[in-house]
């Protein structure tokens, strides 16, 4: 366990070197925030109908989808992981006495968290301290505040799971873009992202809520802004749990199952 | 220690022929040709031995090393290697081993080489003491102390190598892979790899494979060698076996005051002749090199005479020819 643990470290030190490229994300994640609160601004406006979620929380929602993006994003990757397998140097890996599920993921749980511990906190604070209805703020009260706290884990755990069988796809496809992208693009649309989950039509969401994708930002984001109540919230943490389960399982029957054909080429 | 018998690999590679059509026709019909890398590889390696493996490009050396090292399966064959089958035991396996990939990386290319190598302590779970130990020594025989706290992406190559090697050794494994150490690298620094392998394989008895094209490397460091091509094991042997009995071929050069004829000496071949200097290709299996030089003396007014061996490169080079790999 030791080793898993030194190399989330390791990979959380080389993460928190890059500041500068944190700032320019934390501008981008502004640019994204604001845009998104505008539209959504101009939709409510036009609308007399009363909505599923108020415009407010709604906002709530985009400014924690921009400051935690880091931990939802499926596009998210890591590009050392991926030029061991294109180029090889996974053999190395290969020769390590551990679990390379294991391995990989530590590392890959590690960039993400050091990539948002950099991020969240600007956007949060500035966010909060602009003018409503574009104002970020604080949960109802303590328990949402938990709740929120552990959904959002239990999706980063989520997260990585799916992006692990990103990864491992591309023993297969031996290509860095291919699932990256079709992950990418389906993943952002399932869990809320681009339409946000409560006003998609009804047979969509039916479809969301099957699969595994909107527990990671949608479900911890709504809990916070209050959106989602204790009840759903607690129910929706054993679903979470179950998802984490299957996606274990599936990734590590599947890089067993990968490494018997892998193929080292060259040198 | 290392039992290998009847290996063999054989891979599915993809062809077309040049061209666009050729290239549309592929989408719908790929054909494949299987490249047979390894053929019925079988050899034995005792504890304390540094054993060459060499071969020309191709010939199956990095796959054999692959295969031993548990991260290739092979198609066909047995493996056991203090006890295990690497592939099949993988995890337990490779604790035992050391691997070094010459044309690969194993440290962390933004961190200084200290922490790779503190991730390779929990990673192998070395103790604190056998840690400092082996850091200790070496730091020194490596002479590594300057560069370790420099992160990897600015060190040279050399110096990368040594930390590479270094970082394979941690652990005390009792074998250790080498797989093209020297490449690439200046005559410094493979001098000092080389005298590190020496050195670890005489004062910790790790034994050693070492696959590489430097033939003055295995003339260094391997007793033994082992020579592939084609995937099949061509020759095993000693070296000095090997020199007797391709480098019986002896080259004097004499340097003499003018004479006007080429002198003839029954058994030896002119491989260049001018009226000052005469260069003699001799066959000691027919000749003996003394008789030669008799002959020569006797003839001439000598000013300087060499005796050469044939340089182990080009010995290679001859079998590579005779076993037309």
């Amino acid at each position: 366990m030791s080793a898993y643990i030194s190399l989330f470290k390791m990979r959380l030190m080389q993460g928190l070197q890059y500041q500068v490229a944190a700032f320019a994300g934390v501008l981008t994640q502004f640019f994204w925030g604001f845009m998104y609160i505008m539209i959504y601004q101009a939709f409510y406006q036009s609308t007399t109908n009363v909505q599923p979620i108020s415009l407010h929380q709604l906002i709530v929602v985009v400014w924690l989808q921009q400051s935690f993006l880091a931990l939802i994003m499926l596009w998210f990757r890591d590009n050392e992981i991926i030029s061991l397998i294109l180029k090889g140097d996974i053999a190395y890996e290969l020769c390590r006495p551990a679990d390379l599920y294991g391995f990989w993921y530590s590392r890959l749980i590690a960039q993400r968290l050091s990539s948002a511990l950099l991020r969240f906190v600007p956007i949060l604070l500035v966010a909060s301290l602009l003018p409503y209805p574009y104002r970020f703020s604080l949960p109802d009260n303590v328990i949402t505040f938990l709740l929120f706290l552990i959904t959002l884990f239990l999706g980063l755990i989520i997260v990585v799971a799916i992006s692990m069988l990103i990864y491992i796809s591309m023993f297969y496809t031996l290509s860095g873009v291919g699932s990256l992208l079709i992950f990418g693009v389906l993943g952002e649309f399932l869990s809320g992202l681009i339409i946000p989950v409560p006003l998609m039509p009804h047979s969509l969401k039916i479809i969301v809520y099957l699969l595994p994708f909107r527990y990671c930002s949608d479900l911890p984001f709504r809990i916070y802004a209050g959106n989602i109540g204790y009840h759903e919230a607690i129910l929706s943490i054993f679903a979470q749990i179950f998802w984490i389960i299957l996606l274990f399982l599936i990734g590590k029957l599947w890089i067993k199952k990968a490494l018997k054909r892998v193929v080292i080429q060259g040198g | 220690m290392i039992e290998v018998s009847g290996l063999s690999k054989s891979f599915k590679v993809a062809k077309r022929k040049p061209g666009l059509l050729q290239a549309m026709k592929s989408l719908f019909y790929r054909q494949f040709t299987t490249v047979h890398a390894l053929k019925d590889i079988s050899f034995n390696v005792n504890q304390g031995e540094i054993v060459g493996y060499i071969g020309p490009n191709g010939a199956g050396k990095s796959t054999t090393i692959k295969i031993m090292s548990g991260i290739l399966i092979p198609d066909d064959g047995k493996c056991n290697i203090l006890g295990y089958t690497p592939w099949k035991d993988r995890k337990h396996y490779v604790k035992n081993i050391g691997v070094v990939f010459g044309q690969r990386s194993q440290l962390w290319w933004d961190v200084p080489v200290i922490d790779s190598f503190h991730l390779l302590k929990d990673i192998y779970k070395i103790t604190e003491t056998d840690f400092k130990d082996n850091l200790e020594l070496l730091t020194e025989t490596l002479d590594l102390s300057e560069i370790l706290n420099t992160p990897v992406r600015q060190l040279s190559l050399g110096q990368r190598m040594r930390c590479e090697i270094g970082a394979s050794l941690l652990h005390s494994p009792k074998i250790l892979f080498l797989d093209e150490p020297t490449i690439g690298l200046d005559a410094v620094s493979k001098i000092a790899v080389r005298h590190f392998i020496k050195t670890i394989n005489q004062e910790k008895k790790v034994t050693v494979i070492l696959t590489t094209h430097d033939m003055s490397d295995i003339e260094a460091l391997a007793k033994r060698i082992i020579l592939i091509g084609k995937g099949q094991i061509l020759l095993d042997g000693t070296l000095s076996e090997l020199k007797s009995k391709f480098g019986t071929e002896k080259v004097i050069t004499a340097d003499y005051s003018r004479i006007k004829e080429p002198i003839d000496i029954p058994h030896t071949k002119i491989l260049s002749y001018s009226d000052e200097r005469l260069q003699l290709a001799v066959d000691t299996k027919q000749i003996k090199v003394s008789d030669v030089i008799t002959a020569l003396s006797q003839n001439l007014e000598l000013y300087d005479l060499t005796v050469d061996s044939r340089p182990i490169e080009e010995i290679i080079i001859d079998l590579y020819k005779e076993y037309q790999i």
